[in-house]
């Protein structure tokens, strides 16, 4: 397995930039996760590292070897791609066996080698038949057993349970996570589905705009999100944001919402930009019904998910919070309630939606 | 869990006098259209054909006679027919192949996206448009000993003048490049329809498979138009097997035979000598080759495919 370095990589379409001067180490066998909506680039990230892309300028390494400008095959990569690209003429068997006869491996060589995938993901059965004779799931296990055969220096996934039922991609994912403890290889994991890199990835690179937002652990990136587009975009449901007026008390960010209640937090006020408008960033499970709470308002509506129940609430303001609640919630629509902001857990945001918080030491 | 479902008493609604859903003999009625221009235009001409091959008809008294299989014994000791049949077979060999070969050579370097493409790819199904006439014509000045294109052309190369259309080697080959210049334009566009259905994610699956770019025509590509590959074989086939304009403008059949076509001799048979059992019966028999023909590629190609 093999470390992979990108370094100040830049890709243009036409007069078009979709990555610019993006820099990037993945660690040997680590697995890691591109997150990020469609058009941010993370495919294309993805496909300049497979060699499906070229790229303007920078480079690319392998386990220390510049690939940039090798052909995909030569890589010493696998990818398994978004709609699985088996192909469909062959029989599975084939179809695993077609990369290691391509760089003339021995026959018994790669019958051991497709044997011992195909056990690993118990698709001995379908050798012999043809991909159009599976089913999605199977297609998908084929899929990873092709890239599995080449014992290659890292795994690359494009997407890969996006066409799969909800209830075989949470299968999958257990099954991926399970093949990534077994094999330790290295792995990029593109996805656009937040709760599948949370799940699966060691690190998450959060992408937008074609630029890189936050690379962290996925405590890190849900816990201390580097900015709104990250707060937005991972948790579920998505974080609330309130607008906020900032003042100081003992070097604390002391906070003004527009309902008239106040939050003192552990903010450091030096860190803060002076004189911007501020807004306030705060997950659901840090907002509880609280008789003594001091922002009052009324639930319209009530979300039962089981072992927590989340409340839309509408402020004195006019805006709205989802709080978290018991499982039993007692709340109905219409009550009025109270809420209280745990203030540790609770985010800046700037203008330009870069994010702030308290310090880990300095909470209370 | 059971569910028990309570008897209901449906009232019908009062049906329409001879509307219902269901078998009936008047649904027939539908394809009467169809069936009447089918055997009218095809079953009964075949059939009528088959007849006719089995008389001796006489257009000019309008006299038959019947002569059973009399027409076929002797297409079968006619050095002439024979020949032909010979002759349409060479050029069924000649040509077919050259339609695959070259229209998927042409469909693999045109499929591109640009205006390059766009414009070649339009430049090279044009000619199909042209009736034969004008090909021939165009062709005959082509072959033009001496003052030809491609005579010149050789004489730039210190090689003498061929005299494509009046030589018997070279008469059949002349009239198969001109063949396949007029139509190659058609398989072409089927193999490019073909090649636009494959998957990109495929080649891109081959690629980091470090499959070359002959191992990825020989594995994916091909593989992935089998079924056009068969319609342009059988469909070339049953086209070529009925070679006529070109020979008749090009050769008249000449020289001494050696370019004269079973449509050609059937044509002559019949509406020069007025022989019409005769001519049906080479008739029945190109339908009986080309029927084979068709049927041996399309069982071969099953057999492959399985």
């Amino acid at each position: 397995m093999s470390s992979i370095e990108i370094d100040r990589v830049s890709k243009r379409f036409g007069p078009v930039e979709v990555i610019s001067e993006l820099s990037l180490r993945i660690e040997s066998g680590e697995f890691i996760a591109f997150l990020g909506a469609s058009g941010c680039g993370k495919t294309t990230l993805l496909r300049m590292i497979a060699g499906l892309e070229t790229i303007n300028s920078g480079e690319i390494r392998i386990g220390g070897e510049r690939v940039d400008h090798l052909p995909p095959g030569a890589r010493g990569v696998a990818m398994v791609f978004q709609h699985y690209a088996l192909y469909p003429h062959m029989t599975i068997y084939d179809n695993m066996a077609f990369g290691l006869r391509n760089i003339g491996a021995a026959r018994p060589l790669i019958d051991q080698r497709v044997q011992q995938a195909a056990k690993i993901l118990e698709i001995e059965p379908l050798l012999a038949r043809k991909p159009g004779q599976l089913s999605g799931g199977q297609r998908q296990r084929v899929a990873i057993g092709r890239a599995l055969v080449k014992d290659p220096k890292a795994f690359l996934f494009d997407e890969p349970l996006s066409n799969l039922d909800a209830a075989l991609r949470v299968r999958t994912r257990v099954e991926l996570a399970r093949l990534h403890q077994q094999t330790r290889a290295t792995t990029i994991f593109v996805t656009h589905d937040q709760v599948e890199a949370m799940t699966l990835a060691g690190r998450i690179v959060v992408m937008n705009n074609r630029k890189i937002e936050q690379i962290g652990t996925p405590m890190e990136i849900y816990g201390r999100p580097a900015s709104e587009f990250v707060a937005r975009f991972v948790g579920s449901p998505a974080m609330n944001f309130l607008p906020v007026s900032v003042a100081g008390q003992g070097g604390r960010a002391l906070l003004a919402l527009a309902s008239g209640a106040q939050l003192q937090t552990n903010i450091a006020l030096e860190d803060l930009p002076s004189g911007e408008p501020m807004r306030l960033g705060i997950r659901a499970e840090a907002i509880r019904l609280d008789s003594e709470g001091s922002l009052p308002g009324k639930v319209e509506v009530v979300e039962r998910l089981g072992d927590r129940t989340h409340l839309h609430v509408r402020l004195a303001d006019d805006s709205t919070l989802i709080a978290e609640d018991v499982g039993h919630s007692r709340a109905a629509p219409g009550d009025s309630v109270n809420l209280r902001i745990d203030p540790d857990q609770a985010h800046l945001f700037d203008a330009q939606g870069r994010g702030y918080r308290a310090a880990a030491e300095a909470r209370s | 869990m059971t569910a028990t479902a309570a008897p209901a008493t449906v009232s019908r609604p009062a049906r329409t006098p001879g509307a219902h859903i269901g078998p009936d003999w008047r649904n027939g009625l539908f394809i009467v259209p169809f069936l009447i221009v089918y055997l009218g235009l095809l079953i009964y001409p075949l059939f009528w054909g088959m007849w006719i091959s089995l008389q001796q008809y006489d257009m000019f008294d309008q006299s038959a006679i019947f002569a059973g299989f009399a027409n076929f014994k002797r297409l079968m000791g006619d050095g002439i027919f024979l020949g032909t049949v010979r002759n349409t077979f060479l050029f069924v060999l000649m040509t077919v192949p050259a339609f695959v070969i070259i229209g998927l050579a042409l469909a693999l370097a045109l499929n591109r996206e640009g205006r390059t493409g766009a414009t070649l790819r339009a430049v090279f199904f044009g000619a199909s448009v042209l009736s034969v006439t004008i090909v021939t014509i165009i062709w005959k000045m082509m072959y033009l000993p001496g003052i030809g294109l491609i005579s010149r052309a050789l004489g730039v190369v210190g090689i003498a003048p061929i005299p494509f259309l009046t030589s018997q080697n070279m008469a059949l080959p002349a009239i198969a490049a001109t063949t396949v210049w007029w139509i190659i334009g058609l398989p072409m566009m089927l193999f490019l329809a073909a090649l636009q259905q494959i998957p990109g994610e495929l080649y891109e699956a081959a690629a980091l498979d470090s499959a070359g770019r002959w191992r990825t025509l020989w594995s994916i590509t091909l593989p992935s138009i089998t079924r056009t590959l068969v319609v342009v074989v059988i469909y070339e086939i049953v086209a070529q097997f009925q070679l006529f304009g070109q020979t008749l403008l090009l050769t008249q059949g000449g020289p001494n035979n050696s370019s004269r076509s079973i449509v050609l001799f059937i044509y002559e048979t019949g509406f020069r000598d007025w022989n019409l059992g005769y001519a049906a019966a080479a008739s029945e028999i190109l339908f009986l080759l080309m029927a084979v023909a068709a049927m041996v590629q399309y069982i071969a190609s099953r057999r492959r495919e399985a």
